[in-house]
């Protein structure tokens, strides 16, 4: 009886594990963009459905193979990402943080229309012969692409942090989040800077909608999760890429325990909905910079 | 005709409503218009609708724009202001048995007590801090409205009754004599708030909120009163839009309504009572007009009315980005520049 309670627990834990790597892959999207242009992106979430839908269509009719419509579809949203940085956001630069946010909950609407013109309203999943594969792991069972999701999570997290420590450009972001008046006067191309997150950040997204795509069915509206992942950021720290990945983590596994625990007593009321938002305001009152982000000193 | 300027020489003068006898008879012919328009067109009960639809819309913009546009506390979770509006009406006339004029004044006071819940954490955070936290409220409230089966009827909704003794209110005609006197009324309380101290110290948060402190404003307080009167406004409007619909369900609050508010008020122009009716006005015609379009086109194209929504959508971006990079002062500052420019003519300045 222990172990079976045991087993359910690590059932749980995994799933919700498996869950949050896209709340983390959406957050980091999130957390580059903000740390960089101290601009909070609400289209963060239709950029990964734009990434899935296009490796979708690139496979479905195209018939190019999954790595390769992966890789257009990433390159596509990198560019995508620059376009949007270059035609409009550049414009915006000095404007009040509310009209630059605007803009992105624009953009967002924007994009949900375009999904629903192009791909119709019907569900689609992106079908890879290895994604749904079960695999079980000592009474733990999860499908390959969940195991595929954890493993890029790893590789993509190392990889920032080597780009942000050792590469010239990674050096010269983390320049451009520090002060933006003396990285200009340093010398380095701001523009640049701007263009390369969102092209970092859209990538992100791409991979993570790839992978949304084969473990969810995909509908324009599904952008919407993004808003779930504001509580992994905020949870995190805006400007904490690292932070954004715990917080993504950890806001997936808890609305999976508390949802598997709680929900039987609540007559199955799927607290699930609630739980990363209750959680925000928590974090807000207590803790409003996050736990790795930084303390915003206001100087007169 | 170049003016000469108007001579104010005491500071009661300068903060006016109604400056000159010029706008006070424009305002008459306004009232006159206002009045006139249901009987000059009595047929025609599409117009009607769309017109009551945009008078409860503008008292909503109007609420926003207090909070997001003149105190400058962007709020993201409008919507849940309306449902709770609208429920808290729906309920106390339905199983209480309340009048319906009693209730919607409840129901205002309601959302207003909410607001100040919201508005608590406003003194610890702000800017897009504040804005995540009203859009959790705005999630939490939604899930307590579908998920609270036996006093919001869960996802089914409940219907909304409209009585006031015998008197029922039940044709467009009606609503709209219900509707625009109330319209009326906090418009002139809105522009009439503006030029009083709280109205005054909501601005100079906005502007810049540590030397407001220094000159000796309570952040604090003034916030809390922009939320307060913000929700108002909302719970007012929502609960007018429940009675007038009839029926109400958590879907007629979606997050877009939200965004859709925002808008209102970063097309209309921020911190502008005109422009929160002028954003308001544009904000509900030009889906109704992409509808009109599409059922014409429909002849042609018959798959047009199914693309509706997703078409509605991106125009519906597209008129928020345009606004917000080429026209940031919105359409109340068109208006001023088009005033000024026939007031000078035939010179430029």
């Amino acid at each position: 009886m222990e172990q079976s309670a045991w087993q359910s627990f690590f059932q749980l834990f995994i799933s919700g594990l498996a869950a949050g790597s896209i709340y983390a892959l959406i957050a980091v999207g999130f957390a580059i963009i903000y740390k960089a242009t101290s601009v909070l992106n609400f289209a963060q979430g239709d950029l990964l459905v734009l990434g899935g839908y296009l490796c979708f269509s690139l496979m479905a009719y195209l018939n190019i193979p999954y790595i390769f419509a992966f890789l257009i579809a990433i390159g596509l949203l990198a560019l995508m990402g620059i376009m949007i940085q270059r035609s409009i956001l550049n414009r915006m630069i000095g404007e009040p943080i509310f009209t630059v946010v605007m803009i992105t909950i624009g953009l967002s609407s924007v994009l949900q229309g375009l999904f629903g013109l192009f791909w119709g309203h019907e569900e689609q999943k992106i079908m890879t012969s290895a994604a749904d594969r079960i695999i079980a792991l000592g009474g733990v069972t999860l499908t390959m692409a969940h195991l595929i999701v954890m493993g890029v999570i790893a590789v993509l997290f190392s990889g920032f942090f080597l780009f942000f420590k050792h590469s010239r450009m990674g050096i010269a972001m983390r320049c451009t989040a520090l002060d933006q008046d003396t990285a200009l006067l340093m010398g380095i191309s701001v523009k640049n800077v701007f263009s390369l997150s969102w092209a970092i950040a859209c990538v992100v997204a791409c991979v993570g909608g790839v992978f949304f795509g084969q473990i969810n069915y995909m509908i324009p509206a599904m952008g919407a999760v993004g808003l779930r992942a504001f509580p992994a950021i905020v949870l995190g720290g805006l400007d904490s890429i690292g932070g954004a990945i715990i917080g993504g983590l950890t806001i997936g596994v808890l609305e999976n325990l508390i949802s598997g625990y709680l929900d039987v007593w609540l007559g199955g009321a799927g607290l699930k909905e609630i739980v990363p938002y209750i959680l925000l305001l928590i974090v807000l009152l207590i803790r409003p910079y996050g736990l790795f982000g930084t303390k915003e000193i206001i100087r007169v | 005709m170049a003016t000469c300027g108007q001579f104010k020489t005491t500071y009661r003068e300068d903060i006016k409503v109604w400056k000159t006898l010029w706008l006070k008879s424009w305002f008459a012919f306004l009232f006159m218009l206002m009045i006139l328009f249901p009987i000059l067109n009595p047929a025609d009960c599409y117009l009607l609708y769309i017109t009551n639809i945009c008078g409860i819309a503008v008292i909503g913009s109007i609420g926003l724009n207090m909070l997001s546009g003149v105190t400058g506390q962007i709020s993201i979770g409008h919507a849940a202001f309306l449902a709770i509006g609208a429920y808290t009406s729906a309920i106390l006339t339905a199983t209480l048995k309340f009048p319906f004029p009693i209730a919607l004044i409840i129901s205002g006071f309601v959302a207003a007590l909410l607001g100040l819940v919201v508005g608590l954490p406003s003194m610890r955070i702000k800017g897009l801090y504040l804005l995540l936290s009203t859009m959790a409220f705005y999630f939490i409230t939604l899930y307590v409205l579908v998920h609270w089966k036996s006093l919001t009827g869960g996802v089914e909704g409940i219907e909304v009754q409209t009585k006031i003794g015998s008197f029922e209110l039940d044709t467009d005609l009606k609503f709209y004599f219900l509707i625009m006197p109330i319209v009326v009324l906090l418009t002139a309380f809105a522009r009439n708030f503006l030029h009083t101290k709280p109205g005054r110290a909501c601005i100079a948060i906005r502007d810049r909120d540590i030397a407001a402190e220094t000159i000796g404003v309570n952040l604090f307080k003034y916030k809390t009163i922009a939320f307060g009167i913000s929700s108002f406004y909302a719970g007012i409007a929502g609960s007018l839009f429940g009675h007038y619909i009839g029926w109400i369900t958590p879907e007629h609050f979606p997050f877009s309504l939200s965004i859709e508010y925002l808008a209102m008020i970063i097309v209309g122009g921020l911190g502008s009572v005109l422009g929160s009716i002028f954003g308001a006005i544009f904000i509900i015609a030009v889906p109704e007009g992409i509808r009109l379009i599409s059922h014409f086109l429909s002849n042609i194209y018959p798959d047009v009315i199914m693309k509706f929504i997703d078409l509605k959508g991106v125009i519906f971006g597209l008129i928020i980005i345009s606004f917000l990079v080429f026209e940031p002062e919105g359409l109340a500052g068109r208006w001023e520049k088009i005033k000024i420019y026939f007031k000078n003519w035939p010179y430029a300045y």
